[in-house]
């Protein structure tokens, strides 16, 4: 038996690449699958949501211009840094799923895979979704994909790691800067992966994560005058995910609400193609 | 010595309007169950053009039984091949009967008939034309394998390009293997009605599609209709925005093209007299009705004053009145509730302190008309600046530099369109690559193709009509979890 004592972490938000607690000073308690504690988790408030918006838009700008070449390293290299934390994402996710070694693992290997799936797309999906079109006229006309802008997600609730990687990675890959609600009951998991995302490259801003209560975050998210799109995958109550649609409608948010998936099968485009925006340029040829 | 225009005048004998019109449902026309009328009319002369059948409740039930018979049992099970060769019959009766098309669109609408008859119409065969070859090539449209179509479409579209937004609602969604209901403006019912008839000439099988009349009551039975998985819309932000509240939490698919305030900016390098037929094309095409209008004009400080002369000197030339007439450049504006808003509009910016100047037309006695107006002096937190006046009415706002351009530009919540007038190849790239809107007219501005995807960033709405990206409104991919989409796929 090891007598030393162990150094325990606090859990806090991640918001503008820097980890600051709630502002409203709360916190609630995480538990385990066998309803052992685990954890004090900050519990965002509006406050925090409004902050994490203005987080957001900052990054959007640099991060949206970056090149797509260096946006698919930067998520490689969260990839590589996840890789050096396996064994820790797995004890996570362990513990937030109740999932055996071998599951766990299972589960940690597919969301690395899956951001270096998505990291390759950074530089090809412009030219899987773009294309020039053949106008009737003396003009060169072409559509190229940009990104939506600031997104708002829920993460899924039980998948706290790879659904979670599954619902950043495209959101992110193309411009977009994301703002994610973790799971509620098992944020531990996101909480490992801001430690991952700060070392990483990932500019300030691009990803920002709040643990809290969906029901109290997310209509503020969802109403926001600068949040261009919202993600409801991780909205169980159909009652929410309704609110969460008027409240988006003011400012004619684009929504993404998809029956759960299986997050082991390999994605589509489809959640990537959710948030982005076709710009189609005209200009007239002649000598 | 002086010209003078000899008037050129369309016959309009090559239409015959019926006293009055049913509704098409199930490939025939018949009575309201309402038994309520309304009156279309001329805007140009004030005269009643016909009688038009307001759908009801039980109407528009009908409606959408007769498009879901017409999804299960017809359309969805054709092949792709077979439902192209009727959009291609459709395409060709439209060039057919395109002259046809374009008075009775003139009459009903006020348009010049040089734009009905040169773009409208054409257009609108075009985007038919386009549309059709796609229907039996659908796993092409990146969608991934085996895209499929949603059902019944509940399509509701405005008056300024009444055949022309048809043509963009009905063309993708037919080619997707969907049927439709569609609810034509109320004000300009005629091309919509004319239109059905084509469909029985082609022979399209009854109930693909269905024409319901009527305003904003029926349009909201449609968008509440249980029986409907997709609503396309276009129209105005607020309306955009009603019809996503109503749609929330269920699983009807939603893509909106709403307003505008597009920016149309001018660089000192840019050639003056392109760019003021540029700016003239930009807000006074079709009286300005039109959501992507270039109803910003931002000039760069060192050539405002002369652009402003040489916009004001060409101005003078425009031709107001018979929309009938081909000299006409400036037809009528389509309801006397529309004009009452750009004059309301206009009298903003009067109070707010812009300096206005209106083009000396002599304005027909009866009728609704405006004439070409542009205000100088405007600020940013001007309402002439910042709100959709769908109408000839021009801001005009000044910049020094390419950054300032830029800012000004998406200072707004709308984001359809933008124009960029300038002979550095550079600028344009570079210009094009920071305005948040759909479409960038580069040297050129209201370019249309079916080719084309069309839409908006942020409050302009979502999803996009026409291209390769059209297609993405009225399908479903077969991997893609999502059910519920209001945005893109």
């Amino acid at each position: 038996m090891n007598d030393r004592v162990e150094v325990r972490k606090t859990y806090k938000l991640f918001i503008g690449g820097a980890f600051p607690r709630s502002e409203s000073g709360r916190t609630y308690e995480v538990h385990d699958t066998d309803d052992k504690f685990l954890a004090n988790a900050a519990k965002a408030s509006r406050k925090d949501g409004r902050d994490a918006v203005l987080a957001a838009r900052k990054g959007f700008g640099a991060w949206s211009s970056a090149t797509a070449y260096n946006r698919g390293q930067v998520l490689y290299r969260v990839a590589e840094v996840m890789e050096g934390r396996r064994d820790q994402f797995i004890a996570d996710v362990r513990a937030a799923e109740g999932l055996g070694d071998k599951k766990s693992a299972r589960v940690v290997d597919t969301a690395i895979d899956r951001l270096v799936w998505y990291a390759g797309w950074a530089d090809k999906y412009a030219q899987v979704l773009g294309n020039t079109n053949p106008v009737a006229g003396p003009y060169f006309n072409f559509s190229i994909p940009e990104p939506t802008g600031v997104v708002a997600a829920i993460a899924p609730q039980n998948s706290s790691l790879l659904g979670l990687v599954s619902v950043i990675a495209p959101i992110i890959v193309t411009g977009n800067v994301v703002i994610v609600v973790a799971s509620t009951l098992r944020p531990i998991p996101a909480i490992t992966l801001t430690e991952v995302v700060a070392t990483s490259d990932v500019p300030s801003g691009v990803i920002n994560v709040l643990t809290g209560d969906p029901a109290e975050i997310a209509p503020w998210l969802a109403s926001h005058g600068d949040v261009n799109a919202i993600d409801l995958t991780g909205v169980t109550s159909a009652e929410l995910a309704k609110n969460l649609e008027v409240e988006a409608a003011g400012t004619v948010k684009r929504i993404r609400r998809p029956a759960q998936p299986n997050w082991l099968a390999t994605p589509d485009l489809g959640h990537l193609r959710s948030f982005v925006e076709t710009k189609t340029v005209w200009h007239p040829l002649g000598a | 010595m002086t010209f003078e225009y000899a008037p050129a005048l369309e016959s309009r004998a090559i239409v015959s309007i019926a006293p009055s019109y049913g509704l098409f449902i199930n490939g025939e026309f018949v009575d309201p169950t309402s038994g309520t009328m309304f009156k279309t009319i001329n805007p140009a002369t004030e005269e009643v053009l016909a009688e038009i059948s307001e759908a009801n409740q039980s109407d528009v039930n009908a409606a959408v039984n007769s498009a879901r018979r017409a999804f299960e049992r017809t359309w969805s099970v054709m092949s792709g091949r077979d439902r192209a060769k009727y959009l291609f019959r459709i395409a060709r009766l439209l060039q057919e009967r395109a002259r046809e098309f374009a008075v009775l669109e003139t009459l009903d609408n006020g348009k010049p008939i040089r734009e009905s008859r040169d773009i409208d119409v054409p257009l609108a065969a075009a985007h038919f034309f386009y549309y059709a070859g796609w229907a039996d090539k659908l796993e092409h449209a990146g969608l991934g394998p085996n895209p499929q179509a949603l059902g019944v479409a509940g399509q509701i579209i405005p008056w300024n390009f009444p055949l022309l937004m048809l043509a963009w609602k009905i063309a993708p969604a037919l080619a997707c293997g969907n049927t439709v209901v569609l609810k034509p403006a109320e004000t300009t019912s005629l091309t919509a009605l004319l239109f059905a008839e084509v469909c029985q000439q082609a022979d399209l099988p009854p109930g693909v599609v269905n024409i319901i009349t009527g305003a904003g009551d029926t349009g909201q039975m449609i968008v509440e209709h249980d029986g409907i998985n997709k609503i396309a819309f276009t129209g105005s932000t607020d309306v955009g925005k009603s019809i996503q509240r109503a749609l929330a939490g269920t699983n009807k698919k939603l893509t909106l093209e709403l307003g505008g305030k597009a920016a149309n900016i001018i660089f000192d390098d840019a050639p003056i007299d392109q760019a003021v037929e540029g700016i003239v094309d930009g807000i006074f095409f079709n009286q300005g009705h039109v959501c992507c209008a270039g109803s910003r004009l931002l000039l760069q400080e060192s050539i405002a004053e002369e652009t402003i002369e040489a916009l004001k000197r060409r101005l003078q030339t425009l031709r107001l009145g018979d929309p009938l007439d081909k000299n006409t450049d400036i037809g009528a504006i389509n309801s006397r509730e529309q004009l009452n808003k750009i004059h309301q509009l206009i009298k903003s910016g009067d109070d707010e302190g812009a300096e206005r100047w209106t083009a000396p037309c002599e304005i027909p006695e009866k009728g609704w008309w405006c004439a070409p107006t542009v205000f100088t002096n405007v600020t940013a937190a001007h309402r002439i600046a910042r709100e959709e006046i769908f109408g000839p009415v021009l801001s005009v706002l000044t910049f020094r530099t390419a950054d300032e351009a830029v800012e000004k530009a998406n200072n707004t919540p709308f984001g359809l369109s933008a124009g960029i007038w300038t002979e550095k190849g550079s600028r344009i790239l570079w210009m094009a690559n920071q305005l948040r809107a759909g479409v960038i007219w580069a040297n050129t501005f209201n370019r249309f193709d079916p080719t084309s995807p069309f839409g908006g960033y942020k409050e302009s709405g979502f999803g996009r009509e026409g291209g390769i990206q059209g297609l993405g409104a009225y399908l479903q991919s077969a991997t893609d979890s999502d059910v519920h989409a209001k945005g893109m796929s």
